[in-house]
């Protein structure tokens, strides 16, 4: 008994075991869905400015910022207590943002005003505001920090930053409402999303031409609701993974030939997407029914809708 | 034990003959549910996706919802099929010579049921090879539970067939069963919508659809499909069974049922 004694205290105030997260900002309930990936099931709802969309980790995971869009601002949060840290300035109407691989340096959309604004997570000020096209939305940064993208909505464009600089050194057409923009894992490429063009434009990043293009067609949808916006790519990069908008549809394309391989049937309005931990499942946001999906990688199937809270938008892993 | 299980296996042998026989039946009886799937619910909101309902944990196409109620529907008109035999049986004279057995009437009626029944399972296992060729498939598991729900249900559909047979006179009545049961049977049910959706239009069709048998017995089917079990389902459709079975016996008694109006 007396050698139990010590054991027993230490479980008791061991810290219990965490799996990994999938944190999901819900635009019109102002907080943020924590999935529990082992279980599948919401474990935690924390609260948030107005309108959060955008949402990433640190890298050590140690916050997270929130672009709480109707506020005018990005939050940092501790993901443990879910507690607001600070804000940071961020603009006005901040929608989607990018952290630069230095982990400090904040690169942010603002759809209201044309800018780009460069946040300096650490003395939380603006160090730069670059103007670029109408309405910017898509945020990106190529992985060896170099090259960030904003993708404006009205534009129709792709702006390219220099990031030591911060100034624009190239523009690329892309179809109609540029929403999302994603570097391939060794920045080789450049994919943008059009949600009204209903297509991924493909570029080379070193010189920023265009070499492909996607088209999607989801069977028994008409071609103006396959709208593309989120996607993410599958770590040995061979597919790509794209959400369909109100298609409620997620495509499965081959990121070498550029096909389309698979459509897998989600919730309705799907919005952006994260993978867990060994990219197994992917879990997508769907904003008009509230819940996310569950996509099986391997099998390219559905498997489980978990409600959350009024039109989910972006997600995050915390592994 | 031993006539038993000698009837038994005739019955069973007999029924396989005349299925192997009848090779054009076991087509048609294929067509019906394949035409349900490839045309009826490919242009009927295939892409859209239904709402989450047990057993289901997430969107589920109108293709999909509507497999487990097709299978549902080859029992149900298999047994409407075993049903207008055992009419022509009767008319031919060979099913008052296999009552005149000395065995009991109930395990006669009960071989013949559980004979037409297999054929069932036979054409619902083709028909399921044919979705996931079509590109519907389900756990490999789900095929194998899903055994004992299409035994129950074949048993149950088979003993309304079997109900009904010993109260239609002539075989020229039998286009009035598939009028007045097998349609309103099929169409108020959960085969081919979700009750929440007929809930939506009518909470009288909604609580008609919920007292169908056949609607337990296609979510019996459903849920065992997806490796799951639903209590209800079952309860209904077993005790759907034993009073239809009931009411066969009844309708096969000489003292009381067909044979004496038939004189």
């Amino acid at each position: 008994m007396q050698r139990l004694i010590p054991f027993v205290t230490a479980l008791a105030f061991a810290s219990p075991a965490i799996s990994a997260e999938i944190w999901v900002t819900n635009e019109k309930d102002d907080t943020v869905s924590v999935i529990d990936i082992a279980t599948l099931e919401v474990i935690r709802t924390i609260e948030t400015g107005e309108r959060p969309r955008g949402i990433t980790f640190s890298k050590d995971f140690s916050k997270v910022y929130i672009c709480a869009s109707d506020s005018d601002t990005v939050q940092v949060m501790d993901p443990v207590t879910g507690n607001i840290l600070h804000e940071l300035p961020s603009g006005e109407d901040p929608e989607q943002f990018v952290l630069h691989p230095n982990d400090r340096h904040l690169y942010i959309a603002n759809e209201d005003d044309a800018v780009t604004t460069v946040v300096d997570t650490e003395t939380r000020s603006v160090i730069a505001q670059i103007n670029v096209g109408i309405e910017p939305e898509g945020m990106a940064v190529s992985p060896d920090g170099k090259i960030a993208i904003t993708t404006s909505e009205t534009t129709n464009m792709a702006h390219w930053i220099d990031t030591e600089t911060r100034e624009l050194f190239a523009n690329t057409l892309v179809d109609s409402r540029p929403r999302h923009a994603e570097f391939t894992a060794g920045g080789s490429e450049l994919w943008v999303s059009s949600e009204i063009g209903g297509t991924i434009s493909v570029f080379d990043t070193a010189s920023q031409a265009e070499k492909g293009k996607i088209s999607f067609k989801v069977k028994g949808v008409h071609p103006d609701r396959v709208q593309p916006v989120g996607f993410e790519f599958t770590d040995d990069e061979k597919t790509a993974f794209v959400a369909l908008g109100p298609s409620n549809h997620v495509a499965a394309v081959n990121a070498e030939t550029l096909e389309v391989e698979d459509y897998i049937l989600v919730g309705r309005r799907v919005w952006h997407m994260a993978f867990s931990p060994d990219k197994s499942l992917l879990f997508t946001t769907n904003g008009v029914s509230g819940d996310v999906t569950v996509i099986d990688v391997a099998k390219r199937e559905a498997i489980k809708s978990i409600k959350v809270g009024r039109f989910p938008w972006g997600a995050a892993l915390r592994p | 034990m031993k006539p038993f299980v000698v009837v038994l296996i005739a019955i069973v042998a007999r029924e396989a003959r005349r299925f192997v026989g009848q090779r054009s039946r076991f087509i048609a009886a294929l067509i019906r549910p394949l035409l349900w799937l490839v045309v009826f619910a490919a242009g009927f909101r295939a892409a859209l996706g239904l709402s989450i309902t047990p057993p289901y944990e997430t969107y589920t196409t109108y293709e999909t919802y509507i497999v487990p109620g097709l299978c549902g529907m080859i029992l149900l008109f298999n047994g409407m099929q075993s049903s207008l035999s055992l009419v022509y049986d009767r008319e031919m004279g060979s099913m008052r010579l296999l009552l005149t057995s000395p065995l009991p009437r109930w395990w006669l009626l009960f071989c013949r049921l559980l004979a037409s029944t297999s054929i069932s399972i036979l054409q619902v296992y083709t028909f399921l090879g044919i979705t996931a060729l079509y590109g519907i498939r389900f756990e490999a598991a789900g095929y194998l539970s899903v055994l004992p729900a299409l035994l129950i249900a074949g048993l149950m559909l088979g003993a309304l067939g079997l109900a009904l047979s010993s109260f239609i006179k002539q075989l020229e009545n039998f286009a009035g069963v598939m009028n007045f049961v097998i349609f309103p049977m099929f169409f108020l049910s959960s085969a081919l919508y979700p009750l929440w959706k007929m809930a939506e239009s009518s909470e009288l069709l909604h609580d008609i659809c919920a007292a169908n048998p056949f609607t337990h017995a296609v979510e019996l089917i459903r849920f065992a499909l997806y490796g799951q079990f639903n209590m209800s389902a079952l309860l209904w459709t077993c005790g759907a069974a034993l009073i239809l079975l009931a009411i066969a016996l009844w309708g096969y008694d000489p003292a009381r049922g067909m044979i004496r109006r038939k004189g």
